[in-house]
Order: structure tokens, then sequence, then C-alpha cells
């Protein structure tokens, strides 16, 4: 009974898959607003998890958390078993260095809804950038990777454009390149096609399978309800703070259990 | 449909020749300012007192020159370049998280700030009569050691003779650079905030440190913001070594022009003289600021840089810009 509570998953894929996030009871407030209300979620290695709700139920909120760029109040949130954002010695809480939450960041990849790709750089800068700076990698072997994941997003021969020059979508797709380039072992998806005009929005989310294809570990907010029933291994409807509903997407977004999970798929199908 | 299809097909109408809109008002101003103009050549050639030749025949020479190279143009060069590089340290302290940074830094913006430009010049030109010597050491070593009942103890490590150091040069760079540095400041700030906040989320995101996202993604997006102005700030730091001559630093292109006519009692040519040189240099600066800011201006946002490219990709191809190939 000292195991931790995990909402019951119908069909748990081979048991004893590792996980990969382990929020528990994670508070968050900006100033008397509280945000986030004890958000529990477990997503495992190679798992592809939606994240749907009404906005302002706190779902970007909550995937900011998870590589500390929002300050938890209360709760843990692990990744790859390791505590973000603090270090837990002797039942004392110890706040990180600022160096020590960046190594951290690093093995988490996140793709913002407005791509924030450096508008200085060129495509090939900007998904260089990171692991040269960072020395993860020699500057060669970097740009060589950085032309085959740029290829991978189908934009091997746009290396020397500057973002601005590109469509949402292509921006999007090297967003997505950028952060592959630090080898994350989780990705962070924060609303991916919400900025983008309509006919650009399959470009991206044809990345995004091809990625969850190679067991990419993911966490995705976002409002497409077609790509959460295709590719999700998972869907958490969240509202006001909390997780309402959670588990199979196909059954969750078939067979809505809660009254606030039905009216809002009534209102997004 | 057959309507539409008329429309299209109709004949050009003629073009339109009409009688353009008349503009009496111009022709007045111009004749307004022609006798002006008349007025004011008349004055520069008649007047004796102006005393061109005297004028010529001083403005070039030796010590005048080299009062402009040093105490004017390598002046406004060094003073700028620490101005600068201080300025930047200010501004990031200034939006630092740490309290007593912030603190310091608005203090010293606020000081130096408040204080003319003029009147801290006269200061750092007099600042000799604090100290024979400048030492750097213990603070209050010698009152310390009295209280540990020890006579004229002192705990100096390093210390050089203010007339050594502080010389007219010296001073008046210190009172403009540190002048400067608090303008400087207040520019790079604007600059910094101008940036997205998305586009430090995404470096954090990446794995970046603060210094880091700073010098590699901030700053160079914030020097779009910071590089006109610096160039007005450069062109006033050029006016301003002028005031120099309240230190004072004789090396100085209007400490000596000032010196002629004080000696010669032609004091009014010689400030034409300075009028005519400050207008050379300013000019100069003014091209300078012009192609600069043409460079940084081409990055914003890259739509100007994209099309600076599309009409090259034209060029290259050999089609003609603005014109759509079938």
């Amino acid at each position: 009974m000292s195991e931790l509570v995990v909402p019951a998953q119908a069909d748990a894929p081979a048991a004893g898959s590792d996980v990969m996030v382990r929020a528990e009871q994670v508070h968050k407030s900006f100033g008397p607003l509280e945000v986030l209300k004890g958000i529990d979620l477990e997503v495992r290695a190679g798992e592809v998890c939606c994240l749907l709700g009404p906005s302002g139920s706190g779902k970007s909120t909550f995937l900011r958390c998870i590589n500390h760029l929002e300050k938890i109040d209360a709760g843990r949130i692990r990744v790859d078993g390791e505590l973000i954002g603090y270090r837990e010695r002797g039942g004392k809480l110890y706040e990180l260095r600022e160096r020590e939450v960046a190594a951290q960041r690093r093995a988490i990849g996140m793709v913002f809804q407005r791509f924030n790709l450096f508008p200085h750089m060129t495509v090939l800068q900007n998904v260089v950038e990171a692991p040269v700076l960072l020395g993860q990698e020699k500057k060669a072997a970097a740009r060589e990777r950085a032309a085959t994941l740029l290829d991978r997003v189908g934009l091997g021969d746009k290396l020397g454009a500057y973002p601005a020059q590109l469509s949402g979508g292509q921006q999007q797709r090297v967003a997505i390149a950028r952060a592959l380039a630090m080898r994350p072992k989780l990705m962070l998806f924060d609303e991916p096609t919400s900025a983008l005009d309509p006919e650009l929005v399959g470009e991206v989310l044809d990345v995004m399978k091809d990625l969850a294809r190679d067991g990419m570990t993911m966490i995705v907010v976002t409002h497409e309800i077609g790509f959460a029933r295709e590719v999700g291994d998972s869907l958490v409807f969240m509202d006001g703070g909390v997780v309402v509903e959670a588990g199979d997407p196909r059954e969750v977004i078939a067979n809505p259990r809660h009254e606030r999970t039905r009216s809002f798929l009534a209102k997004v199908l | 449909m057959k309507s539409d299809e008329a429309t299209t097909v109709r004949a050009r109408p003629e073009p339109i020749r009409a009688v353009p809109v008349r503009h009496p008002g111009r022709w007045v101003a111009v004749a307004v300012l022609a006798v002006l103009t008349a007025m004011f050549v008349h004055l520069l050639t008649t007047n004796d007192a102006f005393n061109w030749s005297f004028m010529v025949d001083k403005m070039f020479r030796p010590p005048i020159i080299e009062g402009l190279l040093r105490g004017t143009v390598l002046m406004t060069v060094s003073a700028m370049l620490i101005g600068i590089t201080l300025g930047v340290v200010v501004a990031v302290m200034r939006l630092s998280d740490n309290p007593i940074l912030r603190g310091v830094a608005w203090l010293y913006t606020w000081f130096f700030r408040a204080v003319p430009r003029l009147v801290l010049l006269a200061v750092f030109g007099n600042i000799g009569i604090l100290w024979s010597r400048i030492e750097f050491g213990v603070p209050f070593d010698t009152q310390l050691g009295q209280l540990f009942g020890i006579d004229n103890l002192e705990l100096r490590l390093f210390g050089f003779s203010s007339r050594d150091v502080l010389t007219g040069f010296m001073a008046g760079l210190l009172g403009l650079a540190l002048s400067e540095a608090a303008y400087m400041a207040e520019i790079v700030r604007a600059g910094i905030q101008s940036v997205d906040p998305g586009q430090t989320e995404a470096a954090q995101a990446l794995g970046m440190g603060r210094g880091q996202l700073l010098r590699r993604v901030v700053l160079p997006q914030a020097m779009r913001v910071i590089i006109p102005p610096t160039g007005n700030e450069t062109i006033a730091m050029l006016k301003d070594t002028s005031l120099l001559l309240y230190v004072p630093v004789s090396v100085e292109l209007f400490f000596q022009l000032d010196a002629v006519g004080k000696r010669t009692f032609q004091i009014f040519p010689m400030y034409v003289a300075a009028c005519l040189w400050y207008l050379f240099l300013t000019s100069i600066l003014l091209v300078g600021q012009y192609f600069l800011e043409r460079h940084f201006g081409r990055g914003h946002g890259s739509a100007g840089r994209a099309r600076l490219r599309l009409r090259g990709m034209n060029a290259e191809t050999g089609g003609t810009p603005g014109k759509v190939e079938p």
C-alpha cells in the first residue's frame, strides 16, 4: 500500500516500462490566482501524452513547469527519476542553481506556440547554436547532424534561409529540429499548431507523428482532437487546474465520462 | 457573365491630362529666402570682423590639428568605447535579479544623469585636490590602527601620484566616459527590454544560461534598437568634447582655437573656425550613421533582408524585379 496511487490505465502496455515523467500534486499560483490545483500525471518512456482542455485550464502552465520555466508552489515533478528544479536531501528541499536547472533543461526539448526561432540566425545556425555553445558537439559534427535533422523535417533546402523568410509551418518544423538537436529524452509541445494557418497544420503534425513513431516521449498540449486520437497513447483532459479525466484517447473521445469533458468535446469536434 | 467579359475586353480609356494644382506660396517662399540668402552672403563677404584670411591661416596650424586628433577624435572614440562597455554592464546589472546590483545601477545612472556634464568635468578636473596620491588599500587603516593602539598604521597595496594619472586628458576622459555610461545604460536597457521574452524562454528551454542567452540571443537582437541612439550619442559626444575647455584639457580643438583667439584678440574668427571644424566632423559621423542604420535596420524581422535577397536572386537569374514571369 506504500506504492504511489496512479490513475488506472485501461490497457497498460508492456508492464515495467519506465516512467519518464511523474508529477505529484503539482500546485501553482500566479498571485491570488491558483492555476494548478494538484496535478497528478504519469508519462511512460516512449508514450505520447496529449493534454486537452479549454483555455485557462492550466495545461500550458503545467507544461512549462515540467522544464522549470515556471516554479511550482507545491508537489514534485520528476523527469527520468530526477527531481526538477530542486534537490531533496535529508527531507529538505534545496533550490537548484541556475547552472543545474539549465543542465536539466538540456534533456527536455520544448516547442512553442509562437515558434520563437532566433530571427538573427539562419535556419542552420538556429539548430547548431545550442549544441555547440553548450559544448555537446564540435561545430562540424553539429552542422552535419543539423542538416540531417532539417532534412528529416523536410527543410533540407532551407539551411541558409532566415526565419522570417519561412512560412509558419516551416518555422515550426525548424523549431522542432532545433529542440531535437539537443538529443532530448522528452519533448514538450505547447500548442504547436495553434498559431498556424489551417493549411499548414498538417505538415507540422506529420513531423510530430514521425517523431512519435520513432519512440520519442512526448507531452503535447493541443486542440487537435484528430492528432490525439490517432497518435496519442494517453489523453489527459484538464479544466480549472485539475485533471478531470485521463485514459486512452479513443476511449475518452468516444465515451467521455465527465460532463465537462463531454461539453468541451462537443464544442471542438 | 457576359457583361464581365465585356468589361475586361473594353478598350483602355485615354490617360488623364488634368491641369495640376498651382502652388503660388512656394514662389513667395523662394523669393523671401533668396533675399535672406543675399543678405547673409553680404554679411559674410563685406564685414571685416570675419577676417577670413586670418582664420584660414590659423585653423590648420599643427597645435590645432593635434588638438583635433587627440582631444576631439581620440577622446570621442575612447569615451564612447568605455561608455558603451560600462553602459552594457550597468544595464545588465539594472535588469538582474540581484537587488543590490539593481540598486547600485540605479544609483549610478541617477547620479551621472542628474549632474550636468560641464559641472562633472569641472569636478573631475579638480579631483586632484582630494588626493595628492591615489592609493588602494584597507579603508580607515589609520583610524583602525589607533583603536588597537598602533600609530600611523598604513595598509596600502599600491598607489600613484594623482598628477601622473589625473592629468587633464585622463580626468576629462573619465568624466565624459562615466557620464556617457549612464546614458548608454538606459539605451541598452531599452534595447534588451524590446526583445520578445519568448526568445529568452526558447534559449532557456534549450539549456542556455543567463550569460549565454544574453550574449548570443538577446543582445544581437537588441542591437537594432540600440544602434540608432548610440549614433546620436556619438555625435553629441563629439560636440561635448568642447566642454573639456573647463577641465582644462589643452590638447583639444576648442581649447586651442579659443587660446589663439584670445592671444591675437581675434576671438570671433576663431569661433567661426570652431563652427566649421565641428560641422565638418559631425557631417562625417552623420554619413557613417546613415550606413550603420541601414545595415542594422535591414535585419528587422528579416523582411528587409528577404527583399534584398530576392532582388539579388532576380538579378542573378536575369529576371526583372517587379515583373512576374509566366
